[in-house]
């Protein structure tokens, strides 16, 4: 099966799920996924987050990050936008709205990237796949969907159809040293011919997916993508399948300590439309010399400049926790703020990101982080703070 | 669950009174809304303490959270074992970990406090509020 061709059933519902925006509950109220009900009913504690009514946590955020470094977590991230973009010029827009070598994609592989405003700042954070020359599918952050989409629809870039694909769509992700084993049971797919960032199209317990090898945990593990239709019966078979191994349903909480402890960013905390690539430490994402693109100039010219703020990982001497948005100081002057921080619980120690100055960004440069008012020491640490041993090797 | 011989305060700390010294912690229902407990600062002993005000902080995984006393007085003692092993207010809120032993000052301050069965309608009409 071509990637296009099977994807064309995955969108098979679409007429159904339009329907269903029109029973979308005023934007005021918190959206719902498919298998809200489902969380409620296992007793999960939810919270509102990206105007989402998303699960928090289950059995607890420490056993579920456990579970996923040790055996298996199944995430319900249908709240993740995605956005397609079709036709002769998809491949011109892709490249032009992101930060990424769009071209250097083949069918079948994703990379990650930001959405560039003019000024270089991230629109977003995405995920970019390429399912043709002419077919790309973008996961994107669930708060940003709509406004990343109209950016992307705004640039009227050549001959590309730009569609807001969220409503149709699930998104299940399985991760952990035993989520292939698990997903193995569920799917015909030779999930080992599936290396890192890459995806392909195939039945999981009877309903058509998009596997992609893909994660927001620092463990391998896979996410699909499926028509919403079948939400409740692909968590089930999941959960199921899994049980001899220790899966654990997972919720928001146990993503943010995975993500943090493998050094990922997340929206609206690390990347904003005031930061740039450069700034949070993603050069590897930012692609020069692809040609101009939406941003550039003003990339270029800070590459040459420099920056004037640099993201770092840290971790605190001490038991104290610094969270968002506590003052962090260089030298006795205040330098910048922590964007992230929290326990580690597979580290056994409290880490974070924070914005600092570009000359006292090297590992090992002393902190000093002020929680509730009392000057607490840290030090700067490489990142990723935790790594697990990939299956392959990321291109 | 929630011992007879406890009153109870709005911001879920409990306190048991045994002649001039109330031991203090929070409540089953507060530890299930906080999760995971990582953290827990207190005050040292012979530290002020006034009711309705902060005497420390707790924190869980996500958040952080201030401890409010249920009366006025001085710390005669702290749970020094939740240095080292904070989850134990996860696992045993009401008895092993609790948080401060208090000298009261003034013990008219307990009549201001919830019972036992007050507090179970209170928390009854909270879960009411925000569906966990």
């Amino acid at each position: 099966m071509t990637p296009s061709e099977a994807h064309a059933s995955v969108g098979g519902g679409f007429q159904k799920a339009r329907n269903l925006l029109v029973t979308t509950p005023a934007a005021t109220t918190p959206r719902k996924t498919a298998l809200y009900s489902i969380h409620r009913k296992m007793g999960a504690k939810m919270v509102e987050f990206g105007g989402w009514e998303m699960p928090l946590e289950y059995a607890g955020i420490l056993a579920e990050h456990h579970a996923v470094r040790t055996r298996a977590g199944l995430f319900d991230v249908s709240h993740m936008g995605e956005i397609e973009i079709r036709g002769p010029g998809a491949l011109g827009l892709a490249e032009w709205v992101t930060c990424n070598h769009v071209a250097r994609l083949r069918a079948g592989e994703a990379h990650y990237s930001g959405l560039m405003t003019s000024r270089g700042t991230f629109v977003d954070d995405l995920l970019v796949h390429k399912l043709s020359d002419t077919h790309y599918l973008l996961c994107v952050n669930a708060a940003n969907q709509d406004r990343d989409f109209e950016h992307i629809a705004g640039q009227k870039h050549g001959d590309a159809e730009v569609e807001n694909a969220g409503v149709r769509y699930s998104q299940l992700a399985i991760q952990g040293p035993r989520a292939k084993e698990i997903l193995g049971r569920l799917t015909p797919v030779a999930l080992d011919s599936i290396h890192y960032y890459h995806f392909t199209f195939g039945k999981v317990s009877g309903a058509d997916c998009l596997i992609a090898r893909t994660g927001y945990t620092g463990e391998d593990g896979f996410e699909i993508y499926f028509h919403i239709e079948f939400s409740e019966a692909l968590w089930s078979s999941l959960l199921e399948a899994g049980q001899s191994f220790g899966v654990m349903p997972c919720g928001l909480g146990a993503r943010n300590t995975l993500r943090l402890e493998a050094g990922m960013r997340l929206y609206g905390h690390e990347l904003d439309e005031s930061t740039t690539p450069w700034e949070a430490g993603l050069d590897w994402i930012c692609k020069l010399d692809k040609g101009e693109f939406l941003g550039s100039k003003a990339l270029a010219q800070q590459r040459q400049r420099g920056v004037e703020k640099k993201l770092v990982g840290f971790e605190m001497l001490g038991k104290r926790i610094a969270r968002e948005g506590y003052p962090v100081f260089v030298g006795g002057r205040q330098a910048g703020g922590v964007t992230s921080g929290g326990p580690a619980p597979s580290l056994g120690k409290n880490i974070g990101f924070a914005y600092v100055p570009p000359q006292a960004s090297a590992p090992g440069t002393a902190l000093e982080i002020s929680i509730r008012g009392q000057v607490e020491p840290a030090r700067i640490c490489q990142i990723p703070f935790y790594r697990h041993p990939r299956p392959t090797t990321p291109h | 669950m929630y011992p007879a011989d406890f009153r109870y305060t709005k911001d879920h700390e409990w306190i048991r009174l045994e002649g001039a010294v109330g031991t203090v912690g929070i409540t089953d229902y507060a530890q299930q809304q906080l999760g995971d407990v990582v953290f827990v600062e207190l005050p040292k002993p012979g530290a002020r303490v006034k009711a309705g005000e902060s005497f420390g902080t707790i924190e869980s995984v996500k958040a952080v959270s201030e401890l409010f006393s249920p009366v006025s007085g001085e710390v005669a003692e702290v749970n020094a074992s939740l240095a080292d092993s904070p989850e134990a207010v996860n696992r045993d809120p009401h008895g092993a970990a609790w948080l401060v032993k208090i000298r009261v000052s003034d013990a008219k301050e307990m009549t201001a406090l919830m019972d036992s069965a007050a507090y179970q309608v209170y928390i009854a009409e909270k879960a009411k509020e925000t569906p966990a």
